[in-house]
């Protein structure tokens, strides 16, 4: 795949397939931590940084160790992936605390969440299957990253002047947070006829 | 006796209206975006959920006093892994059109927080047949949601049920089965869902 494509597929990633609008991984975080933007862009940093390396670990354990043809052992994908995802996060969180504290500060509070954000290992299988090379799995894993972190952020930034909007009340909170979320979406589907 | 059996339903029956994993608790909302538009991917999500949590419950009520409390959320994912492996292969082995149509979102069920967070909170402190029952109420629970959102989705989207057409030809919002149409649909769902059972809304 040239380079030429690799960027494509980072683009599709952010905008034409957005992890969170259009593919619907990582909601949890998309509601739960949209309420201000610097939650937001420390949420999008986090997940960068263990998107690219969840990425960069499970691509060589998928051609190498599971479909081996020796070893046969491809139905253990789940079971394998979910394990290096969580002792993934842990080890990152170890290393930043350790060498990177300032980095640690900011990002800490949502590294433990990330281990069940299904952003992540729904990046690493869709990696697996569109059957990605290496480098286009990292620029993927990229795209995706910054795509979650677009939708987060415009999502603050509309959520923090919806504090002072009259919502009716029983849409205040969650409700109206995804009908917004739906409204973005729309517009978002424009970016469709793109590719 | 009786006092053991109104716990039991009351633990089946949490799981639909308080305590409704998606409209009360807010967990398990990707799974419920993504597959609901059709009714039959509602139905095979909610068999597959509702299997993985029933699994994941009864061993770790089984074992709660011999997990360490240390390792208890990788002894849970881990548990939960091998019975979503099960369904992975249950599905594409005898139900392979709604393997397909559910995808990436088989496997994913070992991150829908519903199943750990039942693991965590319910199934790691209570009875063998309290946390059963548990599984059960919220896996339904989870279910009627799926059903409820995808029948809207579906009979606006695309004019049909379980694929049996109902609406005319020109008479569908395309948008209802396009991604943005199950954030607005939830939306309002859970809008409604607040009017009728909260008081103070």
């Amino acid at each position: 795949m040239s380079l030429g494509d690799m960027l494509i597929v980072m683009i599709g990633a952010i905008f034409v397939n957005n992890f969170v609008l259009m593919r619907f991984l990582g909601i949890c975080p998309f509601i739960g931590v949209s309420k201000r933007i610097s939650d937001a862009l420390g949420m999008g940093g986090a997940v960068l940084f263990v998107m690219l390396m969840a990425s960069a670990a499970t691509w060589p354990i998928q051609h190498f160790v599971l479909d081996h043809p020796d070893l046969q052992i491809g139905y253990l994908q789940t079971v394998v992936f979910i394990l290096v995802i969580a002792s993934l996060v842990q080890f990152v969180e170890i290393v930043l605390q350790r060498f990177l504290p300032a980095l640690y500060d900011s990002l800490g509070i949502y590294l433990p969440l990330i281990t069940t954000n299904c952003a992540i290992m729904g990046v690493c299988l869709l990696n697996v299957q569109e059957d990605f090379g290496f480098l286009t799995t990292l620029f993927h894993a990229f795209g995706a990253a910054l795509g979650f972190t677009l939708a987060l952020v415009l999502m603050a930034g509309i959520r923090e002047r919806l504090d002072t909007a009259d919502v009716p009340k029983s849409l205040e909170g969650a409700p109206i947070a995804f009908i917004v979320a739906g409204l973005m979406g729309i517009a978002f589907l424009g970016f469709s006829g793109m590719m | 006796m009786a006092t053991e059996t109104k716990t039991l339903s009351h633990e089946f029956l949490k799981g639909f209206i308080s305590e409704n994993p998606i409209i009360a608790l807010m967990l398990g909302l990707c799974p419920t975006l993504a597959v609901t538009t059709a009714a039959e991917n509602a139905v095979g999500m909610c068999g597959a959920a509702t299997f993985v949590l029933l699994g994941s419950n009864l061993i770790v009520a089984l074992l709660k006093s011999v997990i360490p409390p240390k390792v208890r959320i990788p002894v849970f994912i881990v548990t939960i892994a091998t019975f979503v492996t099960i369904v992975d292969l249950v599905m594409n082995a005898f139900f392979p059109p709604i393997h397909k149509a559910l995808g990436i979102f088989i496997p994913l069920i070992v991150v829908n927080c519903v199943i750990l967070g039942r693991a965590e909170a319910f199934a790691s402190k209570s009875s063998v047949a309290n946390a059963v029952v548990d599984a059960l109420g919220m896996g339904l629970g989870f279910g009627l949601i799926l059903m409820v959102l995808a029948s809207i989705r579906e009979v606006l989207g695309a004019g049909s049920w379980f694929g049996i057409e109902l609406l005319p030809e020109n008479a569908k919002f395309l948008i209802m089965i396009l991604p943005p149409g199950a954030f607005l649909g939830l939306g309002l769902l859970m809008g409604i869902s607040n009017r009728l059972f909260r008081k103070e809304a």
